[in-house]
């Protein structure tokens, strides 16, 4: 089977040589052939309704152009009438009453929702394995290897790379878009903080979580964006700026462009292999007419830990409400109130979210809220006018998404810390609110995607995927299908 | 009047909280109207579904920058919104949103009258939060009901300085705030449905001594009358305890008022720790001076101005002036009142602190409920003015008023009150009394000054009260020299 | 960075979360590696550096004050663990 774009679904559509319906179905029906746990809940009724009605518009004269096209939905998005867990025992019972701002644009111009994907814990991790509704495959892993998808996207990446869905929609915090499209040979796109409205989207860190597509190509990330921007007076945060169109200058050329390599993201940790991948890719831009800089992001390396302070301290505020009181999961025997809370907490979250819980109440108890959150607060200063810098020197920073490909299922889950490395070069952008992204870089030796990684300046997610779209139209890493993707039938 | 050992000092710290009179939330789009049936106000973002997010109401800022400008406070145009992190079932996020180290309204003070004259109270700050659900403690097979109506309702939290040396002084802060809050229609300061609730800060310490006793805090103490018994017991409690040796334990306490008595709040006991940070989903806000003037401009004239202009305009007493600008309601109906009566202002100010006001305390009713209009009231002033009224047959129309029998002019008519100031039938009374009281006269004419009084209010008895009893005064003394 | 196990109860206290005694020590060192982590931090002098709390150092947009919102209660306790009479039950709150 070869990958489908959505640009390719929505030609279709649009020549009338496939109905929504038709389409939709298909989907569903690799859905329930696979074997990828790539999601959590899927709701039949509600997308072929969806699709039925996309169909029915088309007929009317209604030419959105991704009007009808099915996208799989992480389940961190409250969908009203839909089962939205957040990947949490806690949720499992939680039947969202309301609908997301984004799921909500997306609905509006006719997106149909396929179903909820899998996805760690309240979007903490970064291998799907956290999730209480069992880990997800990397459709790039074998039965002999098992890998995982990355995190916390995971299931929306391995719903799209398993060509269970033709693209999907993610959450990033700390690299949760871009670390699985990096594993899954996808693009992936986090927008400038505040493009896509957090209403609905189930908090993590409030000050760095951001919505964004995750599909084969950049074409195709513009169109998806498209549809999931735009201001929403119901976020405070939601960036008051006037629609803009990411498609409008897709194929501009890069003549002339200056990418900076900051010297950091290339020093130790990072895999010998994927540095030469990199290398390559970067080539590939010379050669269209770009220019290389070598730039530096000296405070770089204390993104990490800020991260680790910061998010876990806005995370054990957000989580707080969840108590048992008004939905959700509530202990089944408790002596007082207290105990109801405690058990009902202790049973229903996870290793890794009581752990960040605590972590956070830690760094903003009494004594400490100077030396953590205060100080990781002005780190995350240092780390922003370092991008600042940068950028008076070139247009976009280009580095690896992660210091190595895919791991094994299980290979670090017991190490809480190495885990995090994982995360190293996708935190700045998330510290600095920054757009960034990952596109198919190469593979390795093994046969195993890469990511490269591109970061552009603030509000410039247009210019971003301008860049990822010129190298995809000169490489073809993006429209490798994976081994383990599902067979038969065609798209 | 209270009173305790003067070797000890007393100091008290008042909170108050006020709830601002908004339309809406503070930080969502449900209505704050009171009574409503349980959990209906509450919306998605009042119950903390996962994903809501709060959006600041503009009102509530302005109400609580009209408050810091009436106060000469400092007002921080950049302030923001922190999130206090404890787990009660009142509060649905696990956090209440507030302000902590960049409140919106900065140092201000207010002035209040106290027995040895003026004193200015300071005001630390004022901060923007919301309030919380009302757990209902009623049986529900031994569960606690949870109505979150409440939660998120505009609250300003008004924090004096601990510049109070008296349960009276702190009352008086307290009526003063009360007053203001309501002049400047930020708050209707209804007591009863907690639109206006004090926690007060109470401590002891020897005179003379500077530092600080230990403070207890007295919770939700809602109404004057409670709040000045409920620190008199605390402030003896304390003193018994320091007197006998010991030490004040730091905690809080509730007042209970069936019983006069404050008990620890056991519940309270537990360490908190609110792990205070700023709310990620709120940007600081920002207000620009223009805000500041369009706010200033819609700020009345304040009390202590009012009371000043009453005196030097309508030349009224300090205590005149101050009875009637204690609140807005007040001074308003009197400038009216002088504005459309031919009554001198100091007439005006003696029938409202006097008959008006005795009546509308007998009966428990507020001014705005009296059931004389003010074009009545303003009339009854003008009878007297004209002098178709005397000072007692005045008060009988006015009690007619009360009790609603008919216009001024009818009752007058009706009762035959008609002020007598033809000179020949007050002449005619005049030489009958001069006649019959032949005893008296020659009293008055041998000196003695006071039979004059005797004499007029046997003129004022025969005319049957009607009689000007200026004019028989004057006539009966022509006719006596 | 070393914690003693009665921080790890007392930050568990503080978030209700129960922490099984033949686990304290496990979490404990969990908890002490990420602060490990988070302790490159301290070396950086950070003087006079303002902290920053929102991206691009956003300020705050108000809302106008008006009544948006309707009564959507049997909706939203069609969800709660426990509801009753129109009130979310929980166990006996003591004051």
């Amino acid at each position: 089977m070869t990958i489908t774009t959505l640009a390719e679904l929505a030609a279709d559509l649009d020549q009338g040589k496939r109905s929504s319906v038709e389409i939709t179905k298909d989907y569903l029906g690799r859905i329930k052939a696979s074997h990828h746990n790539a999601f959590i809940s899927v709701n039949e009724d509600l997308a072929i309704g969806q699709a039925q009605a996309a169909d029915a518009q088309r007929a009317n004269g209604n030419k959105h152009t991704l009007l009808g096209i099915p996208v799989a939905q992480k389940d961190i998005f409250c969908i009203e009438g839909t089962q939205t867990t957040c990947g949490s025992k806690i949720l499992e019972n939680f039947i969202a009453p309301y609908t997301a701002t984004v799921v909500q644009n997306m609905q509006d111009r006719g997106v149909v929702s396929l179903g909820k994907t899998n996805m760690d814990e309240f979007a903490m991790g970064s291998s799907n394995e956290t999730s209480h509704f069992g880990s997800v495959s990397n459709p790039w892993g074998s039965e002999e290897t098992k890998l995982v998808p990355g995190g916390s996207s995971g299931g929306s990446a391995s719903a799209v790379s398993a060509l269970l869905a033709p693209a999907a929609t993610g959450t990033d915090t700390g690299g949760s878009i871009r670390q699985p499209a990096a594993f899954c040979n996808l693009t992936g796109i986090k927008p400038s903080y505040g493009r896509c409205s957090r209403y609905g989207m189930i908090a993590f860190a409030s000050s760095l979580d951001q919505a964004g597509p995750m599909t084969h190509t950049a074409e195709d990330a513009a169109l998806l964006l498209n549809t999931m921007a735009g201001f929403d007076a119901k976020d405070s945060t939601s960036l008051d700026v006037p629609a803009e169109d990411f498609s409008a200058c897709l194929n501009d050329s890069l003549d002339g462009l200056k990418i900076g390599l900051p010297k950091e993201f290339f020093g130790d940790g990072l895999d010998d292999e994927m540095a030469s991948i990199i290398e390559t890719a970067v080539k590939e831009f010379e050669s269209m007419g770009a220019v290389i800089k070598e730039v530096s992001l000296p405070n770089s390396h204390l993104a990490l830990p800020s991260y680790y302070v910061i998010a876990p301290a806005e995370a054990s505020s957000n989580l707080s409400r969840f108590d048992g009181v008004r939905y959700g999961y509530r202990a089944e025997e408790y002596n007082d109130l207290v105990d109801m809370y405690t058990k009902t907490r202790t049973e229903a979250f996870g290793d890794e979210v009581k752990r960040r819980i605590m972590i956070g109440a830690y760094a903003l108890s009494s004594g400490y809220y100077d030396a953590y959150y205060s100080q990781a607060q002005k780190l995350r200063r240092l780390i922003s006018n370092d991008f600042t810098d940068a950028f008076g020197e070139c247009d976009v920073i280009m580095g690896p998404t992660t210091p190595s490909p895919a791991f094994e299922a299980g290979s670090r889950s017991g190490d809480p810390v190495s885990m995090y490395l994982n995360d190293i070069y996708t935190i700045p952008a998330n510290l600095a609110g920054l757009p960034a992204g990952s596109i198919p870089a190469g593979f390795t030796k093994s046969g195993l995607p890469t990511g490269l990684h591109l970061i552009t300046p603030y509000l410039q997610e247009a210019k971003m995927l301008n860049i990822a779209h010129k190298f995809q139209q000169v490489t073809d890493w993006h429209m490798r299908t994976a081994p383990n993707a599902i067979s038969g039938g065609k798209a | 009047m209270f009173t305790w050992d003067k070797r000890w000092e007393v100091v008290i710290g008042l909170e108050v909280h006020t709830q601002l009179q908004t339309k809406s939330k503070i930080f969502s789009g449900s209505s704050i109207a009171y009574g409503a049936e349980p959990n209906t106000q509450a919306s998605a973002v009042d119950i903390a579904l996962p994903g809501v997010l709060p959006v600041m109401n503009l009102e509530a800022a302005r109400l609580a920058v009209k408050f810091g400008l009436a106060i000469g406070a400092h007002i921080n145009k950049r302030n923001v919104f922190a999130r206090k992190n404890y787990f009660y079932p009142d509060l649905p996020k696990g956090y209440q949103i507030s302000q902590m180290e960049l409140p919106i309204v900065g140092l201000g003070s207010l002035e209040i009258e106290t027995d040895d004259g003026i004193k200015t109270i300071g005001i630390t700050r004022a901060h923007l939060e919301e309030d919380a659900g009302k757990s209902l403690h009623e049986d529900f097979h031994g569960q606690t009901g949870i109505d979150l109506n409440r939660a998120g309702t505009p609250l300003l939290e008004i924090v004096s300085e601990p510049d109070m040396r008296s349960p009276a002084e702190a009352v008086a802060y307290l009526r003063k705030l009360h007053s203001l809050v309501r002049y400047i229609e930020i708050c209707d300061g209804n007591m009863q449905e907690g639109s206006f609730r004090c926690d007060a800060n109470v401590s002891v310490r020897p005179r003379g001594q500077e530092e600080l006793g230990t403070r207890t805090e007295l919770k939700n103490i809602n109404s004057f009358r409670f709040v000045e018994r409920a620190m008199e017991y605390e402030i003896e409690r304390q003193i018994d305890i320091l007197e006998d040796g010991g030490s004040i334990t730091q905690e809080t306490r509730l007042y209970d008022s069936d019983k006069h008595e404050t008990r620890s709040m056991r519940s309270k006991e537990e360490a908190h720790d609110y792990r205070y940070f700023p709310d990620p989903d709120l940007p600081p806000m920002v207000l620009e001076d223009s805000f500041l003037d369009e706010v200033r401009a819609t700020l009345p004239e304040l009390p202590t101005a009012k009371k000043e202009r009453f005196q030097s305009e309508f030349g009224l007493s300090l205590d005149d002036a101050q009875m009637l600008t204690a609140d807005r309601e007040t001074a308003d109906f009197f400038e009216t009142i002088t504005k459309s009566t031919k009554a001198e202002s100091k007439v005006v100010a003696n029938w409202m602190s006097g008959e008006l006001f005795a009546n509308l305390n007998k009966s428990e009713l507020e001014l705005s409920e009296s059931p004389i209009s003010t074009s009545q009231f303003a009339l009854l002033l003008d009878r007297i003015a004209d002098k178709t009224l005397s000072g007692n047959t005045a008060k009988k129309v006015f009690s007619a008023l009360w009790e609603k029998e008919g216009e001024v002019d009818e009752i007058i008519e009706a009762k035959g009150l008609k002020q007598i100031t033809d000179t020949g039938a007050i002449e005619a009374v005049v030489d009958e009394v001069i006649a019959a009281c032949s005893e008296q006269v020659q009293q008055f004419k041998d000196g003695n000054e006071k039979v004059i009084g005797f004499l007029v209010g046997q003129v004022m008895q025969k005319s049957r009260g009607k009689a000007n009893p200026q004019m028989a005064n004057e006539m009966l003394r022509k006719k006596l020299s | 960075m070393a914690l003693d196990n009665e921080t790890v109860h007392n930050i568990a206290r503080l978030a209700r979360i129960e922490i099984d005694p033949s686990e304290v020590s496990q979490t404990r060192s969990a908890l002490e590696n990420i602060l490990e982590l988070v302790a490159q931090m301290e070396a950086v002098d950070t003087t006079g550096i303002e902290p920053m709390t929102h991206p691009f150092d956003a300020t705050m947009r108000l809302r106008a004050d008006a009544v948006t919102e309707a009564n959507q209660r049997d909706k939203f306790q069609a969800i709660a663990p426990k509801a009753e009479g129109g009130l979310y039950l929980v166990p006996k709150v003591i004051d």
